[in-house]
Order: structure tokens, then sequence, then C-alpha cells
């Protein structure tokens, strides 16, 4: 039997379609079947939520360097913060600083005397328009679904882009290697290597087993945490009955953290 | 004219033979030589645990699958409690909850890793065995 070229290719390529199709077949078929349940990925039973969270800093009850001392050890300590020998290495995610430096634009020649000798509390604002997480070229720092600007550091490529974009200064980045120069190394909290930056993160892994955050804990009531936009929150109860500055709010970047003065 | 199809006969043969030679010696010389495969050690702890997240086979073949879904889902999406398709819910930590149990970094992990010539930078930041140096 004679069989032209042209009838020979026709059966050809059915046959060839016909085993491509058999893996997918195969795939297909076993979905139907009998397959153990997928796992799944939930929130934790006491994970506190917010739409975002906000803070509020009484000012008038944190008087000297002192009382502030152990609010900034105690983030530092729990998130395996080193202490760089140089300052221009330093590395902090909540420090002490000047009513002129935290405050510039509200800064004139002449200011009340405890204001001006009072030292002030200053922390990542976790924006609700967060200038840094516009310029991360990674998304290595984002905005959370519970309004805290974090750290993804296994993406973070060191490009420092967030550091130039943030206007509050509140992101340091590892130079060198923080493993010799942390002292208390806390065993349930990652380090950070180098050529990353890092920064406050609002406690977010403690958020999410129904703790404050630390400084909050250790600030005997000088600071009140909670959702901004949730009208009984504490922080709404504080901002309602006290008058509340912000950072360089100005700026557009919509702070989340409110000092009472 | 059958002999000019090859020139330089004895030359090329010879020159291929010692090629092949050299090429194939160190697959000769490690011939049945092949380290075995290591086999992980377990803690006292992990062995009384019995059963891990996920089966020992899955576990096995997929747990740098299921640590990266860990890490993005626990950072990202803030979720971080994995229940296991056997019903049991687990913290999503390298350091808390692996190596809770297999404390034993050199002896579990280090040793399957350097087999197989991976070297995952995981420990640069997460700390290994949480619970021995406390």
């Amino acid at each position: 039997m004679e069989k032209s070229r042209r009838s020979f290719l026709k059966i050809a390529g059915v046959a060839a379609l016909g085993l491509g199709a058999k893996p997918a077949i195969d795939v297909l078929a076993a979905g139907g079947g009998t397959q153990e349940p997928e796992p799944a990925l939930v929130r934790g039973p006491q994970a506190m939520t917010a739409q975002q969270w906000a803070m509020v800093i009484d000012t008038r009850k944190l008087k000297t360097s002192g009382d502030l001392e152990p609010l900034i050890e105690a983030c530092h300590k729990i998130h395996n913060v080193p202490k760089m020998p140089k300052k221009n290495h330093e590395i902090k995610w909540i420090w002490e600083d000047e009513y002129g430096h935290v405050f510039p634009n509200l800064h004139a020649e002449f200011v009340d005397e405890s204001v001006e000798h009072r030292p002030f509390l200053a922390l990542c604002n976790h924006c609700e328009n967060p200038p840094c997480v516009r310029v991360c070229p990674t998304q290595a720092t984002f905005k959370n679904s519970q309004g805290i600007v974090t750290m993804d550091m296994h993406r973070c490529i060191g490009c420092r882009f967030c550091m130039a974009a943030c206007p509050y200064g509140a992101r340091s980045f590892n130079f060198f290697n923080p493993e010799p120069y942390i002292e208390h190394v806390n065993k349930e909290y990652p380090r950070r290597m180098k050529g990353v930056v890092e920064k406050c993160n609002f406690c977010a892994e403690r958020l999410a087993v129904g703790k404050m955050p630390a400084c909050v804990e250790a600030s005997n009531g000088a600071m009140a945490f909670g959702d901004l936009y949730d009208p009984e929150s504490e922080v709404r109860e504080w901002i309602r009955s006290n008058y509340t500055i912000r950072r360089k709010q100005n700026l557009g970047t919509s702070p989340s953290v409110y000092y009472i003065i | 004219m059958a002999s000019k199809i090859l020139f330089d006969k004895g030359k090329v043969i010879a020159g291929i033979v010692i090629f092949l030679a050299l090429v194939t010696f160190p697959f000769i010389y490690n011939l049945g030589k092949a380290a075995p495969a290591p086999e992980p050690e377990l803690t006292p702890k992990a062995k009384a645990a019995k059963v891990c997240v996920r089966d020992t086979e899955y576990m096995n073949k997929e747990h740098m699958q299921l640590l990266d879904v860990w890490r993005d889902t626990s950072v990202r999406e803030g979720k971080r409690i994995y229940v296991s398709p056997n019903g049991t819910a687990y913290e999503m930590s390298l350091s808390n909850t692996c190596l809770d149990c297999h404390s034993n970094k050199a002896e579990f992990c280090d040793r399957c890793h350097n087999y197989a010539s991976v070297d995952p930078y995981c420990w640069d930041c997460h700390i290994d065995n949480p619970k021995e140096a406390q």
C-alpha cells in the first residue's frame, strides 16, 4: 500500500500530540484521587491586629536620659542590635535626641526651657505614606497589612536607597558583620548579616503573640500603643485628650508616632 | 587509496587514546570509592517526637521549599502558624521550631549539606540551637 508523504506527516503529528498530552493527563488524573489535605498557614490565636499600629509618647513622663535608657536597652537587647564602637557605624532602632533635632521645623531660637532640655525618643515612624518603601528596588522593605513598615532581610541587597529616602534617620546599615558586637544574644530573634539595612519593626514578632512592643512594656505607662483607626483604642484616647505633634509632618509621610509635649 | 582517508593514522589514534585516558582518569580512579550518603543524626528529643512537621520522606526532599514558604508567609504576610495536614500547629520559625528539636546542627544539617555541597546562609542570622546555650 502506497502512502503519500502528506498522510504520513498527518499521522505522525497526531501521534506526537498524543504522547505530549500524556504527562498533562497524568497530572490532572492524580488531582481527583486520594491526596492528603493541604497544610494551612494562619495567624496565631493570640495575634493582635490593627489597621494601622500607632504609638503615642508622653514626653512629660520621660524627663531624663536615665528614663529613656531602659526603654532603648529593652528594645536593643531582644532584637540583637549591636553596639558598634564607632559612631559612624552606629546601629539603632530607637534612640535619644534633643528637641531641635527631632522637631527641626518647630525649633526656634528661644523655646520653653523644659522642652529645650528634655530628651526625646526617636524611632521609625511607620509612616502611612512611607518614602523608604517607594524607593526600595527589591521590595525588601514594605508596609504590611497591619500598617507596620518592616524589612524582609532575605531580600535586602544593601543599596541604602531607603536610608537616603527616610527623613527621620531611622535606618542603620550594617557595614560589618554585627555578630561580635552583640552583647547579649537573644537566641529567639535572628541577627543580621553584613550589608543589610535594619530598623525598628514595631515589635511585629511580639504583636503576633499578643505582647506589646518592648519599649512600651518598659515605659511604665509613658507610652501608648494601639490601632490608630479604632476610636476606642488607647492611642486615640491619648491623642483626643492631649495636644500632640508628629515629626516633620509637613513632608506628607503621615508618621504614626505621636508626641505629647 | 583507502589508506589516504586518515593521514598520520598512528599519531592520531595514539592521540585519541591518550586524550580519552586523561579525560576519563578521574572517573576510573574514583570508581567504586563514592562516599556513602550521610545519615542525619536525630537528637533524643527529635526521636521521641517521632513525627516532624511533615512525614520524613517529604522533609528529606522538600524541606528547602517548606522553609522558603515559611519565611515568606511569616515575614511578609504575618502568618506565623503552620497547621500540618495531620492537624498539628507549629510556629513557623527556623530557630525556635526546627532547631529546637534538631539542636545538633553539625550532625543533622551540616553533614548532608556538606555532602551535597550546598551552602545555605540561614545561620548567618538565624541562631542555631536556641535552647542549649540558655
